[in-house]
């Protein structure tokens, strides 16, 4: 059975969180994140093409990867290591190469904790410049609201 | 000004607005009392919410009433699913390359 992926995205907050659990030691899915050949393997789907100009996992190191979809669109993603703490933290900074406006950086801090013997919990905590961009880059922020919302909606288009 | 579903749902003050007026279609007034805020700013929030097509505004005799766009609300909740797939794919990838990378190492440690 798989493990549950949990996202949370409170209304009106920069930040998201990202949850999930893995069937195997902290160091192993640590590095899973930080061995570039690894990375390779699982961030984008293969259709995606991904390509990793340069991976210094390491603090102070930088990254750069980019990627291109079959229809010819090419986008990449760039950052810099503010810290990275084997096994345990991964603190980067990450911008999407590709939009219109340059200057919005969002904040990545990813928790490796082994809660027991081959089980990982895994946080990414993002924190993004502004709620909109939040809100943009995943349209989340108000999940519930608009499931109530939705709930009302369906109560008044039944009345109707 | 090109406006979209994301710039309706930024502010809480907006939320509530849809929420309000999806319960209830109401007329500008009724909206405006609601909220301890200026008239002239829930006149602007709405003004923002027809930009981005999440309500219209239809006059009935002397009212102006608001009525909510539900496909337009749809289209967030879509992009949501979307996310949670992409994280959901990534993951499900992450869990074989594990796999494979604790088979590697038994066939290592058992040379």
């Amino acid at each position: 059975m798989k493990n549950n992926t949990t996202i949370t995205a409170e209304p009106g907050k920069q930040e998201y969180f990202i949850t999930r659990e893995f069937n195997s030691s902290q160091s192993t899915v640590f590095e899973a994140f930080t061995n570039a050949d690894l990375l390779k393997k699982w961030f984008m789907p293969q259709s995606l093409n991904m390509e990793i100009d340069y991976l210094k996992s390491e603090s102070e190191g930088s990254y750069r990867h980019h990627h291109s979809h079959p229809n010819g669109m090419k986008f990449g993603f760039y950052g810099v290591f503010h810290e990275v703490t084997f096994p345990e933290r991964i603190i980067k900074t990450s911008e999407f190469e590709g939009l219109p406006t340059k200057g919005l950086p969002s904040l990545e801090i990813t928790t490796f904790e082994e809660i027991a013997p081959n089980k990982t919990k895994v946080v990414i905590h993002t924190i993004c410049s502004s709620v909109q961009f939040r809100d943009a880059m995943i349209g989340a922020g108000m999940k519930e609201a608009l499931e109530t919302s939705h709930n009302q909606l369906d109560e008044l288009l039944k009345n109707q | 000004m090109r406006r979209d579903i994301f710039q309706a749902i930024a502010d809480p003050t907006r939320r509530d607005i849809i929420l309000l007026i999806g319960h209830n279609s109401l007329n500008l007034n009724a909206i405006a009392e609601t909220f301890p805020v200026s008239r002239q700013a829930i006149s602007n929030h709405i003004k923002i919410l027809t930009e981005c097509g999440i309500i219209v505004i239809s006059q009935q005799g002397r009212e102006r009433y608001c009525f909510i766009q539900p496909q337009k609300l749809e289209e967030v909740s879509d992009w949501i699913a979307d996310f949670r797939k992409i994280w959901e794919e990534r993951f499900d990838r992450l869990d074989n390359l594990l796999e494979e990378m604790k088979t590697n190492s038994n066939t290592i440690n058992n040379e």
